[in-house]
C-alpha cells in the first residue's frame, strides 16, 4: 500500500432487495455527512418488493463533486444473487469486502479482498433477540467498513439516533452490532486497500434531505390546501410527506383543518379533483409519474383552456410504458410541454437539486395561481427519492401571490361589470372569481367548451382566434415570472453547455474535468422553467457550439430549443443519454468530447452582447441564490483541485 | 352582500329569501324540443326557489353529453364547472372543498355515468360527496346521434345499431352496492314526484342519487322502450307518494293519507320526507330490502320509482375532513403559510 487515497471513491454494497440494509447505507452516508465529507447515495433498486438484486452507492469526494461514479472502488457483497457481478465490475486496486458465507471462487488477484463472517458475530450478540438477528445483520458490514476506511464510531451513533429518532433500544441494539464488526476487524483484518476518509469540514450548513420530502414542504409553505393523489413509484413519497408534515405545520388550537388531501381512485380522479380544488379557489396540486401523467393529459388541456391554476408534480420514471419503473429519467419534458391535444403550450419547472424542490414548491403554487394555467415540476427519481446534501430550506422571500381574484367587493367597486376572460390588463392573463362569491354577477360557467370573454359558449371563429391568441400572449408573459436559468461562466470559456435538473451535479463535474484534462472551457447554463426566458437565448446566442445533456434517448431539451431557436439550430449539439442510471460525470464528459468540434474562432460575437450577457449572469446569480449550494462547494474545492490535479490525474 | 338583482315591477312573487324565479333561471335550452332533460332542469329551478335555497349556496357540476350541457339551462347566478366526459365527480368533489358551506347539484347521463365515469360515480357516492347526483338516464348517445348506452335494455333496435343483447347496468343498485346513503329514481314524465325527490336530495348530507329515466325524443323514443315516454308511463310503478316537508315547517299530513300508511323518514337537517305506501311495505332504510325490490321491479319489468335507498345521518366527504368554519378558499396568507420558526426547526431535523 504505497498512496493513500482520501475521500474521493466510491462505496457500493450490493444487496437483496427488503433485506433491511438501506438503513445500514442511510448510516453509513449519514455518517460521513457528519464527519464533513461530500457525499450522495444513490439507491438502484428493482421494481420488487423482495428477492431481487439491489445496489447502494455511496460517493465520498472532497472536492464537493457527488454525482454517481462510474467506477466501484469500494464494494460490500452480500448477496449470493450479485456476487459474481460485484467482483467483476470492481476497479482494479479495490477493496472487496463479502459475507463469508458466500461460498463462490474469487479468481481476481488485483483487489484487496476481506472475507467478512457477518453470521458469526451476530451469532456471539447474546443479547440479540432471534427474529432481529437478520435485521441488525447488516449493521455488522457497517462496523468493519468504518474500521477499515476509518469512519468515526460516534457519527455513526448520530446518525443511528437521528435514524431511530431517538428511542434507545433499537440505536443501542444497532450499534453494538456496528461496535462488534469494528472491534472483529480490528482484530482480524489487515488493512491492504488505499481507502480512508478523513474529518473536514465541507458540510458545515447543510442539510441532507430527499427531494420529495423537500417537494412536500415547499408546497406547505406554499400554503398548499388541497392535494389529492394516486401511489405511483417514484412520486408516493411526495404526497405521504404532505400527510406527515402538514397537520404538524398547520395545528390549529381548536384542531379543524385547513386542507385537505384525497387519495384518489386513480390519477384521472387525482387531477380532476386537483382542478375542482383549484376553480374552487384552493392551492391545490397532485403528484405523480410517467404512466400517472399520461392518464392526467385530457385533464392537463382542460386546465390549460379553462385556465384553472393547479401544480402537477412529476417526479419522472422511465419509460416508455411501464418502462423502468424504479429508474430515473428525463423523459417526459417534450410531453409535458405540449400535453394536452389542439394547440397547447405548458409551463414547466426544472428543480436542480433538493432545496431547489423546496423553493419551486411554493414557487409553483404562486405561479399557477398569477398564471392561472397548470404548472408542472419536473424532478426525477434520483432527485425526488434519494438522499442528497444541499443548502437549507429557505423561507420564502415573498408574499403568497394569489392572482387575479375578484371578492365582493372587487366587484361593487366594478359595479359588477366583469369578464371572465376579459384581457383586461393586457398581459392575457383575465380575472377570475371563485365560488362562495356572494356577488349575484359573480358566478360563471366554467367550460372545456369554445367561450367568450364572459365564458359563454361560442363557436364564432373570431371569439375562437382571440381566445387562443390571449392564450399564447399569457404564455409570453410567463416569461416574465418563472425562474431565471442558472449561468456559470469560465474565462477564456470556448463552449457552451446547457442541461436542466438532476444533471446538475454530473454536468459541474464534467466541467471540471474537461477543463483540467481536456483544456476544454464551458460556461454553462441551467435552465430551470418553460418557457423559455430571454437568458437562454442570450446563450445561445454567445456560445459558437452548445452541448444540450438530456438524459433520455431522444434529446428533449435540444427539440424543444431547435424548435424555440430555428436559426440557432445548427449550434445546438445533443448529448443525450438515458439508461435508467442517475448521471455520471463520466457520460456527460465522454458524450461531450464524442461530439467534440474544436470552434472555428471566426466569428466571435461583439463585445456587446457580451456585457448583456455577462449582466444577466449576474444578475441570475443574485436573483436565484437557490442553486449556490453546490456551485460554492464547487468553486471553493477548485481551486484545490486545480493544485492537485496532477496527483488525481495519475491514479485515474 | 347577499345582494338580488334589481326587481322590474313590483308584483313579481320572491321567495322567503327575496328572489323570483328568474333569479334560477338559466340560458335558453338548446337541447331538442320535448326532451325530457328540460323538464328535469324546471324541476331543479322550481325545487331551488320553493326550498329558498339562494343561487350562491349551489355550485353545478357536469360532465359531456346531453345531459351535461343542462346546467347551462339553469342557476345562471350559481358557479359551474362543465368539465370532462365521466370525470364530473372528481372535479366536484375538489370542487366543493373550496366552500364547504356550498352543496352541488350535479349533472351526468346514462354514458357519462355508467359507461366511461362509471369508476369516478362509484367512487364518489362512496365518499359520499355531498351533492345532488343526477342521471338523466335515457339509454342512449344523444351528442353523437344515437348509439347504445350501458343502461340500454336487451333487445332494443336503434336504427344505424341494430339490436342491443348486452344487459344493462342499473345505476340505482350500482349506487347501493357502493355504499350510497341516498339513491331514487324518477321519470321525467312524472314531474310532482321528480321535485319532491329533489327536495329530498337537497336536504341530504352526502351524496343523493337520482337516476331520471328521462327519455331521448330523438333517438330512442320506441313504444316498447323502457327509456320511452309511452313505456316509462304504462309501466311506472311509484313506490310511495312522496311529500316533502322542509325543516323547521310543521309537518302536516294531507287529509287522505291514513296512519299506518305513511312512513316518515328525517333527513340531516330535519326536514322529513312522507312516503305514502302504494302496495307494499317498503322500508327504504334497509339496504338488503332496496336490492331485492330492485331485483324484482327487473324481473316484472316494472319502472320502480321513488325513494329507493337512505341512511341519514352519514357524514358528508367534507365532515370527514372536520374543516375551520370559514371557507378555505377564504383563508389568509397568516392562516396557510407556517412560520418561520418551524422552518428552522425542519432544517434542524434534516440531520
Amino acid at each position: 500500500m504505497d498512496k493513500r487515497i482520501v475521500n474521493d471513491f466510491s462505496i457500493t454494497v450490493g444487496t437483496v432487495n427488503g433485506s433491511g440494509s438501506s438503513t445500514a447505507n442511510n448510516t453509513i452516508l449519514r455518517a460521513l455527512f457528519k464527519m464533513g465529507i461530500p457525499v450522495s447515495g444513490k439507491n438502484l433498486f428493482p421494481s420488487n418488493i423482495q428477492g431481487l438484486p439491489t445496489w447502494y452507492t455511496i460517493r465520498v469526494n472532497k472536492d464537493g463533486f457527488v454525482a454517481r461514479h462510474d467506477e466501484h472502488e469500494v464494494v460490500i457483497a452480500i448477496n449470493p444473487g450479485s456476487f459474481a457481478r460485484d467482483l467483476a465490475e470492481i476497479q482494479p486496486g479495490g477493496a472487496f469486502f463479502y459475507a463469508d458465507d458466500i461460498k463462490q471462487p474469487i479468481t481476481r488477484t488485483d483487489i484487496s479482498v476481506y472475507p467478512m463472517p457477518i453470521k458469526q458475530i451476530v451469532r456471539e450478540q447474546v443479547d440479540l433477540p432471534t427474529n432481529l438477528r437478520d435485521l441488525v445483520s447488516n449493521m455488522v458490514y457497517v462496523g468493519i467498513l468504518a474500521q477499515m476506511i476509518g469512519m468515526d464510531l460516534d457519527k455513526i451513533l448520530a446518525a443511528l439516533t437521528f435514524h431511530f429518532k431517538g428511542k434507545e433500544k433499537p440505536i443501542t441494539m444497532n450499534f453494538n452490532a456496528v461496535k462488534a464488526g469494528a472491534e472483529w476487524a480490528k482484530a482480524n483484518l489487515e488493512k491492504k486497500d488505499p481507502f480512508y476518509v478523513e474529518p473536514m469540514n465541507k458540510t458545515d450548513g447543510l442539510i441532507m434531505a430527499d427531494g420529495n420530502l423537500a417537494a412536500a414542504l415547499g408546497s406547505i409553505y406554499g400554503g398548499l390546501q388541497f392535494a389529492a393523489w394516486y401511489p405511483i413509484t417514484p412520486a408516493t413519497s411526495v404526497a405521504e410527506s404532505i400527510n406527515e408534515y402538514l397537520p404538524k405545520l398547520r395545528q390549529r388550537a381548536d384542531g379543524k383543518h385547513t386542507y385537505a388531501v384525497v387519495q384518489a381512485e386513480d390519477e384521472l380522479a387525482a387531477i380532476g379533483m386537483a382542478i375542482g380544488a383549484g376553480w374552487s379557489g384552493l392551492r391545490s396540486m397532485t403528484s405523480t409519474s410517467g404512466p400517472g401523467l399520461s392518464l392526467m393529459t385530457e385533464f392537463a388541456g382542460l386546465a390549460y383552456y379553462a385556465e384553472v391554476p393547479i401544480v402537477v408534480w412529476d417526479v419522472q420514471r422511465m419509460g416508455p410504458s411501464t418502462g423502468l419503473p424504479t429508474r430515473t429519467s428525463q423523459g417526459d419534458l417534450t410531453f409535458v410541454a405540449f400535453m394536452g391535444h389542439g394547440d397547447t403550450q405548458q409551463v414547466i419547472l426544472l428543480p436542480g437539486g433538493v432545496d431547489e424542490c423546496f423553493e419551486f414548491g411554493w414557487k409553483a403554487l404562486d405561479l399557477a395561481e398569477r398564471l392561472q394555467t397548470p404548472v408542472f415540476v419536473l424532478s426525477d427519481l434520483d432527485m425526488g427519492m434519494n438522499q442528497w446534501m444541499c443548502r437549507p430550506f429557505q423561507y420564502p422571500e415573498t408574499s403568497m401571490d394569489r392572482g387575479k381574484v375578484l371578492w365582493e367587493k372587487d366587484l361593487e367597486d366594478l359595479k359588477g361589470i366583469w369578464g371572465r376572460y376579459q384581457d383586461k390588463d393586457g398581459d392575457g392573463i383575465p380575472y377570475r372569481t371563485v365560488p362562495g362569491n356572494k356577488h349575484p354577477l359573480a358566478a360563471y360557467f366554467l367550460r372545456g367548451t369554445g367561450h367568450d370573454d364572459y365564458a359563454k359558449y361560442s363557436e364564432e371563429v373570431p371569439v375562437w382566434l382571440k381566445n387562443m391568441d390571449r392564450l399564447k400572449k399569457k404564455h409570453e408573459t410567463a416569461k416574465k415570472y418563472v425562474p431565471a436559468p442558472v449561468l456559470h461562466t469560465t474565462k477564456g470559456a470556448t463552449i457552451g453547455i446547457l442541461a436542466y435538473g438532476s444533471t446538475e451535479a454530473a454536468v459541474q463535474e464534467a466541467r471540471h474535468q474537461l477543463n483540467v484534462q481536456h483544456g476544454i472551457k464551458a460556461d454553462y447554463l441551467r435552465v430551470r422553467a418553460l418557457p423559455f426566458t430571454a437568458e437562454v437565448g442570450k446563450f445561445i446566442a454567445k456560445h459558437d457550439l452548445i452541448y444540450v445533456i438530456d438524459m433520455n434517448r431522444e434529446g428533449q431539451m435540444h427539440q424543444l430549443l431547435t424548435l424555440e431557436y430555428p436559426a440557432s439550430a445548427t449550434r445546438l449539439v445533443s448529448v443525450a443519454y438515458g439508461d435508467g442510471m442517475p448521471a455520471s460525470a463520466k457520460w456527460v464528459r465522454e458524450g461531450i468530447l464524442a461530439k467534440y468540434k474544436r470552434p472555428v474562432a471566426t466569428k466571435k460575437p461583439d463585445r456587446v452582447k457580451k456585457t448583456g450577457t455577462a449582466k444577466a449572469a449576474k444578475k441570475a446569480a443574485q436573483a436565484k441564490p437557490a442553486s449556490r449550494s453546490r456551485k460554492a462547494a464547487v468553486t471553493s474545492s477548485k481551486k484545490k483541485v486545480v493544485k492537485k490535479s496532477s496527483a488525481s490525474k495519475a491514479r485515474k | 352582500m347577499t345582494e338580488t338583482l334589481p326587481m322590474t315591477g313590483a308584483n313579481i312573487q320572491v321567495n322567503a329569501v327575496g328572489l323570483s324565479k328568474n333569479d334560477y333561471r338559466g340560458a335558453p335550452s338548446t337541447l331538442c324540443q320535448g326532451c325530457g332533460h328540460n323538464s328535469i332542469s324546471n324541476q331543479i329551478i322550481t325545487a331551488l326557489y320553493e326550498m329558498n335555497i339562494t343561487p350562491d349556496s349551489v355550485a353545478k357540476f357536469s360532465g359531456i353529453g346531453c345531459s351535461s350541457k343542462s346546467p347551462t339551462y339553469f342557476l345562471n347566478r350559481s358557479f359551474g364547472f362543465n368539465g370532462l366526459h365521466g370525470r364530473m365527480p372528481s372535479v366536484a368533489t375538489g370542487g366543493l372543498f373550496g366552500d364547504h358551506t356550498i352543496k352541488g347539484v350535479s349533472l351526468s347521463g346514462d354514458g357519462d355515468t355508467a359507461s366511461i365515469g362509471m369508476g369516478q360515480f362509484k367512487h364518489a357516492v362512496r365518499r359520499n360527496v355531498n351533492m345532488v347526483y343526477i342521471v338523466e338516464n335515457n339509454g342512449v348517445y344523444g351528442l353523437t346521434k344515437g348509439q347504445f348506452s350501458a343502461t340500454a335494455d336487451v333487445g332494443l333496435t336503434l336504427k344505424k345499431q341494430g339490436t342491443n343483447h348486452t344487459m344493462p347496468i342499473d345505476i340505482c343498485m350500482e349506487a347501493i352496492a357502493a355504499n350510497a346513503t341516498f339513491v331514487a329514481r324518477s321519470f321525467a314524465g312524472d314531474p310532482k314526484q321528480v321535485k319532491e325527490l329533489l327536495k329530498a336530495a337537497l336536504s341530504h348530507n352526502g351524496t343523493a342519487l337520482l337516476d331520471i329515466i328521462s327519455p331521448c325524443v330523438t333517438f330512442n323514443n320506441h313504444e316498447n322502450a323502457l327509456h320511452s315516454y309511452a313505456w316509462g308511463k304504462d309501466h311506472e310503478a311509484p313506490l310511495h307518494e312522496i311529500s316533502f316537508v322542509p325543516a323547521r315547517d310543521e309537518i302536516m299530513l294531507e287529509a287522505d293519507m291514513q296512519e299506518g300508511d305513511i312512513r316518515e323518514v328525517q333527513l340531516h337537517d330535519g326536514s322529513t320526507i312522507v312516503l305514502k305506501k302504494i302496495d307494499k311495505d317498503y322500508n327504504p332504510t334497509h339496504r338488503w330490502e332496496a336490492l331485492k325490490m330492485l331485483e324484482e321491479a327487473e324481473r316484472e319489468n316494472l319502472l320502480v320509482t321513488g325513494l329507493i335507498y337512505v341512511e341519514p345521518g352519514k357524514p358528508s366527504l367534507t365532515d370527514t375532513y372536520d374543516l375551520v368554519d370559514t371557507p378555505l378558499n377564504r383563508l389568509a396568507e397568516a392562516d396557510l403559510r407556517p412560520s418561520r420558526e418551524s422552518l428552522d426547526t425542519i432544517n434542524a431535523m434534516m440531520f
